[in-house]
C-alpha cells in the first residue's frame, strides 16, 4: 500500500510543480493523475505566461490590472504574492529549459495580452502550455527517484481520519480495476477545471471537475464558482480556442458590418480588453443582429505579418486550417465566446490550504482568490506555477511534523463495492450517459453563459436536479477491468453534475454584475452589497448550503472599471 | 449528415479471444474528425469501445491510431476523406486500428511507457545546463529558441514510432521520436553536453544511424515535427561539427554516398561498401576493416549478384553521366556545400516570406507545404513527402 508524505492528484502544471517543489523541500512524493502527465489540460494553453520581469515593468502594474481584471474580486494579499514570485518562476522555467522565444537581443521576449498595461507575456510560440508541461515531465523524469509517479490512476475518494483530516485517497488503475489506499500525510488536489460541465467548451473531455466535487463531498467549502470565463474567441462549430495571443499580436475583431466594435465598448484598450468585457461586447453585437449568421464574429488576423503568424502563432494556424477550413493568414475567421475557464473552486489560502487540514488545492481546481470575477489572459499559466509550488513546500514541511497516517482496509472494500455496483447496472430503458452529460452541457451554455437572469437560472438549476436524479440509472456496457473507461464515465458525470449544482446556485445568489457574472435582471456592479466572495458547502443532498467570504483589500480601492 | 461504417479493431485482454474486426454504422458531417466518430459509438452504440483521448484538437497526443493502416491522430483526421482513401476507399469505410509497434493493451490502447517513453528517457530528456547558471535568462539567439521550437511541437502521440519500418526490424531502435527529443537539447544552446548526447547517439548500434530514411515518421507525424529531418541534423551536428567518425561507419556511409555522386555524378553501388567501411576513397577497400566487413557481407553480396541486383560488369565499370550533366549535378553540389549557414529545414525558420519567390532563392520547398496534415488532410492537403526528399543522403 504506497504512502508518501504528500500525495498530489492530478499532474497538469499545477500539480508536477507542487511535485518538484515537495520532493525539493525533501518529501516523499507521489503523483497520480488519470491521464499521463503531459496529456493534462495545461498542454492547451497557448499564448504564455505573465511576470513583470522587463526593466520598466513593476509587479505592483502586474497587480493592479489583475486586480482591475478581476472586477475587484480577487484576494488583494493572494495577487501580490503571485505577482511578486512571477518574475523569479520564470526565471526557474527558463534555467530547466523553457524554450521561452527570445528578443532581437536574445533576452527573453514578450507579447502583448489582454487587460495589461504593458507586454508581459512570455510565451513559447503559441504553445506555451505544452512546452512548460512538456519540460517539467523532463523534470520528473530527472527525478524520478523522488517523485512516484502513478500514470492513469482514477481518483475515486478522498480519506479522511476521525478529526475530519484528509490522509489520502482512494484510485483506481485504469489499466487493471485495482484499486489501491494511497496513504498520505497531506493531499494536494491539482485536478484542473471543469469546462466539460457546459457545451462547447474549450475544455479537454478529462475537464470533468473531478477535484472540486471531490473535496466538496468531504466538506471543502467551493467559493467563486458564478464567475466562469467565456473565451472571445473560440470557434463556433466545435469550440476550440484560438488563443488571445492573435489579438496580442495585432488581430482585430469585426462585425458582419465590417466595424470594428471594440471602438465602442473599450475606446482605450479596444480588442485588448478584459476577457469579460470582449466576450460581453461580442455577445452583444450577436444578439443585437450584427453578428454573422452563424452567430459569429470575425477575428482578422491576416493584419498580422504573415511570417510573425506562422512562426508565434502556429497552432492556430494549424486549428483554423484543419478544423474550420480557414487560412488564418489569408482570410478572418469566424468565432464567438466560448466556455473556457472557472474562476471559483475548491477555497483556499495562499499556502494552498483549503480548510479541511492536510487537504490543499492548487491551479483551476482551487479558487485562493487570484481571478476574482474574471481571470486575465496568461494569469493561468502563473497561477498553477506559484500556488502549485506553494502548495507543495508547504506540505512538505507540514509532513515534518505528522505521523503517517493509516486507512483501513475496509475502506477500501467499501469503495470496491460502490464501484462494483456502478458496473453492475444493466440497461433497464434510463439514459445512456452520454444523453445527460449532454443535457447538462447544453443547459448551462443556454442558461448560465454570458448573460444570465433568474428566470434562466432557475430554469437551469430545475434540470440540474433531473439530471442529478437520473444519472444512477444510466447503463454501462462495459463490465470489464481494463480500461473500463465507461465506469469512469459514469463517476465523472457525477461529479460534473456535483460542480454545475454549485456553479447555479452561486450564479443565482450573486445579484449584481460584476466580472463573468452578468445578471440582466440586475445589470450594474454593486458594491454595497456585493463585494464579497459567494461560498457553497455541501449540505447532504438537498441544495448546496451558501455562505460569503469577505474580499481581502492591500491597496487597491475598487473604482469605476473601463478599457 | 452521410453515413460511415466504422470498422473497429477489437481486443479484449479478459475474454481470452483474439483480437476481431467490428463494424459501426454513423452519421455525421464528412468534416467531422474519427475521433468524433468513435465517440459518437462509445455515447450511442457500445461504451466499452476503448480509446484514450482527450482534447479532441491535435493538442494532447492521446488519440494515436492507425487509420486505414496508417497513423495519426484520430481527432485529426476528417471522416469524409478517411473514407475516400485507405484499402476501401469507398466513400463509407473506415478502418481504425491500434498504433503498430507497441504492445496492445485494449482496443485502440497501446502500451506508451512499453515502447515510446522508454526510448525519450534513454536520450536523458532533460537540459543539462551549461555552468555557470546566470542570475537572470540564458541570452540566446531568437533563432535557436524558434529552432528548437519544432521540436518542442512533439505531443508524443506515438505515430512515428508506430510506423517507423527501422524499429520493427530492429526493436532497440532509439526512433524517431526520441531522437527528436534528443535534438531538442541538441539543438539548445544552454545545453552543457551536445557533443557528449550527439557521441553517444551516434556511436549506439541502435542509435540514428539507424534510420533508413524511409519519411513513414514524416508523414505519419501531426504536428510537423519532421523526425527524420532531426534524425539527419543529429548526425551532421555529429559528422560535421563534431568529427564524430562512428564505430557503426553511419558517417562513412554518409560521406561515401556524396563523394561518389560528386565525383561520378550518379552511385557506384560497388564503391559504396568498401567505402564505408574503409574510408572515403578509392583506397578505402584496401583498409583491413573493408576487409572484414566485405567478409561478412558476403552473402549480401552474394544474393544481389544472383538476384542482377550487381553485376560484375557494373562493379567494374560504374554508369557514367553524360559531361553536362555530371557538371550541373557537381554545380548543385557546390552551391549546397557553399551555403551558410546550412539549410536546417526547421518549419519554423526556413523559407516562410510574405512573398513567394522572394529571398536568395534557396528557400526549400519543405516550406511551401509547412506542417500540413499529413495523417488527415484537410481542406487543404499538403503532402511534404516530395519536398523532404531531399533530406536523403
Amino acid at each position: 500500500m504506497p504512502a508518501h508524505d504528500v500525495l498530489i492528484i492530478g499532474a497538469g502544471l499545477a500539480g508536477q510543480r507542487a511535485a518538484l517543489a515537495a520532493a525539493d523541500a525533501g518529501a516523499s512524493v507521489a503523483i497520480l493523475s488519470k491521464v499521463h502527465p503531459v496529456r493534462s489540460h495545461s498542454v492547451a494553453a497557448a499564448g504564455g505566461i505573465n511576470a513583470a520581469l522587463n526593466p520598466g515593468d513593476s509587479w505592483e502594474s502586474h497587480a493592479y490590472d489583475t486586480v482591475k481584471g478581476s472586477d475587484y474580486l480577487g484576494d488583494q494579499d493572494a495577487i501580490e504574492i503571485m505577482c511578486r514570485e512571477a518574475p523569479d518562476e520564470i526565471l526557474h522555467l527558463e534555467h530547466i529549459g523553457v524554450t521561452f522565444h527570445r528578443s532581437d537581443t536574445g533576452h527573453l521576449g514578450t507579447r502583448a495580452f489582454g487587460g495589461a498595461s504593458a507586454a508581459r507575456t512570455y510565451y513559447v510560440a503559441d504553445i506555451t502550455g505544452q512546452a512548460i508541461l512538456h519540460v517539467l515531465y523532463e523534470q520528473l523524469m530527472k527525478h524520478h527517484e523522488t517523485v512516484d509517479r502513478y500514470e492513469e490512476w482514477f481518483t475515486t475518494t478522498l480519506l479522511q481520519d476521525d478529526d475530519g483530516h484528509c490522509i489520502g485517497a482512494v484510485a483506481r488503475n485504469i489499466r487493471d480495476g485495482r484499486l489501491e489506499v494511497f496513504d498520505a500525510k497531506s493531499v494536494i488536489l491539482a485536478s484542473g477545471g471543469a469546462g466539460q460541465v457546459f457545451k462547447p467548451t474549450t475544455n479537454a473531455l478529462i475537464c470533468t471537475g473531478d477535484g472540486i466535487a471531490q473535496a466538496y463531498r468531504i466538506g471543502a467549502p467551493l467559493m467563486d464558482m458564478e464567475m466562469i470565463q467565456y473565451h472571445p474567441t473560440t470557434l463556433a462549430e466545435n469550440g476550440f480556442l484560438i488563443t488571445e495571443g492573435a489579438r496580442g499580436e495585432g488581430a482585430h475583431l469585426y462585425n458582419a458590418l465590417g466595424e470594428r466594435f471594440m471602438e465602442k465598448y473599450a475606446p482605450n484598450k479596444l480588442e485588448l480588453a478584459s476577457r469579460d468585457v470582449v466576450s460581453r461586447a461580442e455577445q452583444t453585437e450577436i444578439n443585437e443582429g450584427r453578428g454573422f449568421p452563424d452567430g459569429t464574429i470575425a477575428l482578422d488576423i491576416t493584419r498580422v505579418p504573415r511570417k510573425r503568424t506562422l512562426e508565434a502563432l502556429r497552432e492556430i494556424v494549424n486549428i483554423g486550417r484543419d478544423f474550420a477550413g480557414v487560412d488564418i493568414t489569408r482570410e478572418p475567421i469566424h468565432i464567438r465566446p466560448g466556455m473556457h475557464y472557472i474562476m471559483g473552486g475548491v477555497r483556499t489560502d495562499v499556502d494552498g490550504q483549503t480548510p479541511i487540514p492536510g487537504l490543499y488545492a492548487a491551479g483551476e481546481v482551487a479558487c485562493v482568490s487570484v481571478h476574482g470575477g474574471n481571470r486575465l489572459g496568461a494569469n493561468s499559466l502563473l497561477d498553477t506555477l506559484i500556488f502549485g509550488r506553494r502548495s507543495g513546500e508547504h506540505a512538505a514541511h507540514r509532513a515534518r511534523g505528522v505521523a503517517m497516517p493509516k486507512t483501513s482496509s475496509r475502506r477500501l472494500a467499501d469503495v470496491a463495492a460502490e464501484i462494483d455496483e456502478i458496473i453492475r447496472r444493466e440497461n433497464t430503458g434510463g439514459r445512456r450517459i452520454s444523453e445527460i452529460k449532454d443535457e447538462l452541457g447544453e443547459t448551462m451554455n443556454r442558461y448560465v453563459a454570458v448573460y444570465r437572469d433568474a428566470e434562466g437560472l432557475a430554469r437551469a438549476h430545475e434540470i440540474v436536479r433531473r439530471l442529478k436524479a437520473e444519472a444512477p440509472t444510466a447503463a454501462i456496457d462495459d463490465k470489464g477491468t481494463v480500461f473500463n473507461q465507461d465506469v469512469l464515465g459514469a463517476i465523472e458525470l457525477g461529479y460534473m453534475l456535483d460542480v454545475a449544482e454549485a456553479i447555479v446556485v452561486a450564479a443565482q445568489e450573486r445579484k449584481e454584475s460584476r466580472g463573468a457574472q452578468f445578471r440582466t435582471d440586475f445589470p450594474e456592479r454593486n458594491d454595497a452589497e456585493w463585494l464579497h466572495h459567494i461560498t457553497i458547502s455541501r449540505n447532504g443532498d438537498g441544495v448546496p448550503e451558501k455562505g460569503t467570504a469577505p474580499v481581502r483589500f492591500t491597496q487597491w480601492e475598487p473604482q469605476e472599471r473601463t478599457y | 449528415m452521410a453515413e460511415y461504417t466504422l470498422k473497429l479493431r477489437r481486443y479484449n485482454p479478459e475474454s481470452g479471444e483474439a483480437p476481431f474486426w467490428e463494424e459501426f454504422q454513423i452519421e455525421l458531417e464528412p468534416h467531422r474528425s474519427v475521433l468524433e466518430g468513435i465517440l459518437k459509438v462509445k455515447a450511442e452504440i457500445d461504451g466499452s469501445v476503448g480509446i484514450r483521448c482527450s482534447c479532441r484538437a491535435a493538442i494532447c497526443g492521446s488519440c494515436g491510431v492507425r487509420i486505414n493502416g496508417r497513423a495519426g491522430l484520430a481527432c485529426h483526421t476528417h471522416l469524409g476523406h478517411a473514407a475516400d482513401s485507405g484499402v476501401h476507399a469507398d466513400g463509407r469505410t473506415i478502418t481504425v486500428e491500434p498504433m503498430g509497434n507497441m504492445p496492445i493493451l485494449k482496443d485502440l490502447i497501446v502500451d506508451m511507457d512499453a515502447v515510446h517513453w522508454k526510448k525519450i528517457q534513454r536520450v536523458t530528456p532533460w537540459l543539462i545546463n551549461k555552468e555557470p547558471v546566470p542570475e537572470r535568462e540564458y541570452i540566446v539567439p531568437h533563432e535557436n529558441m524558434v529552432d528548437v521550437t519544432q521540436t518542442m511541437a512533439c505531443i508524443q502521440c506515438g505515430a512515428c514510432v508506430s510506423d517507423c519500418l527501422s524499429m520493427e526490424v530492429d526493436p532497440l531502435f532509439v526512433g524517431p521520436a526520441a531522437s527528436a527529443r534528443a535534438y531538442r537539447f541538441v539543438g539548445d544552446p544552454r545545453d552543457a553536453e551536445q557533443y557528449e548526447r550527439v557521441k553517444d547517439l551516434a556511436e549506439d548500434r541502435h542509435g540514428i544511424y539507424d534510420c533508413t530514411h524511409c519519411f513513414n515518421c514524416i508523414e505519419a507525424c501531426p504536428k510537423g515535427v519532421a523526425p527524420m529531418s532531426q534524425i539527419m541534423r543529429l548526425r551532421r551536428v555529429a559528422g560535421a561539427d563534431h568529427g564524430i567518425v562512428d564505430r557503426n561507419n553511419g558517417h562513412r556511409h554518409e560521406q561515401a554516398f556524396v563523394t561518389l555522386v560528386k565525383e561520378g555524378g550518379l552511385l557506384h553501388e560497388a564503391e559504396l561498401l568498401p567505402r564505408s567501411y574503409g574510408g572515403d576513397s578509392w583506397f578505402g577497400k584496401f583498409h583491413p576493416a573493408a576487409g572484414q566487413e566485405l567478409l561478412s557481407s558476403l552473402p549480401v553480396i552474394t544474393t544481389a549478384l544472383l538476384r542482377g541486383k550487381v553485376t560484375p560488369k557494373g562493379v567494374l565499370a560504374p554508369h557514367k553521366l553524360p559531361k553536362d550533366a555530371l557538371a550541373a549535378v557537381q554545380a548543385i553540389t557546390e552551391k549546397v556545400e557553399r551555403r551558410r549557414p546550412r539549410n536546417e529545414l526547421n518549419l519554423y525558420i526556413t523559407g516562410y516570406d510574405d512573398s513567394p519567390g522572394a529571398g536568395d532563392g534557396d528557400v526549400h520547398p519543405l516550406a511551401a507545404d509547412g506542417d500540413a496534415m499529413t495523417s488527415a488532410p484537410g481542406p487543404n492537403p499538403h503532402r511534404p513527402t516530395s519536398a523532404s526528399e531531399s533530406e536523403s543522403a
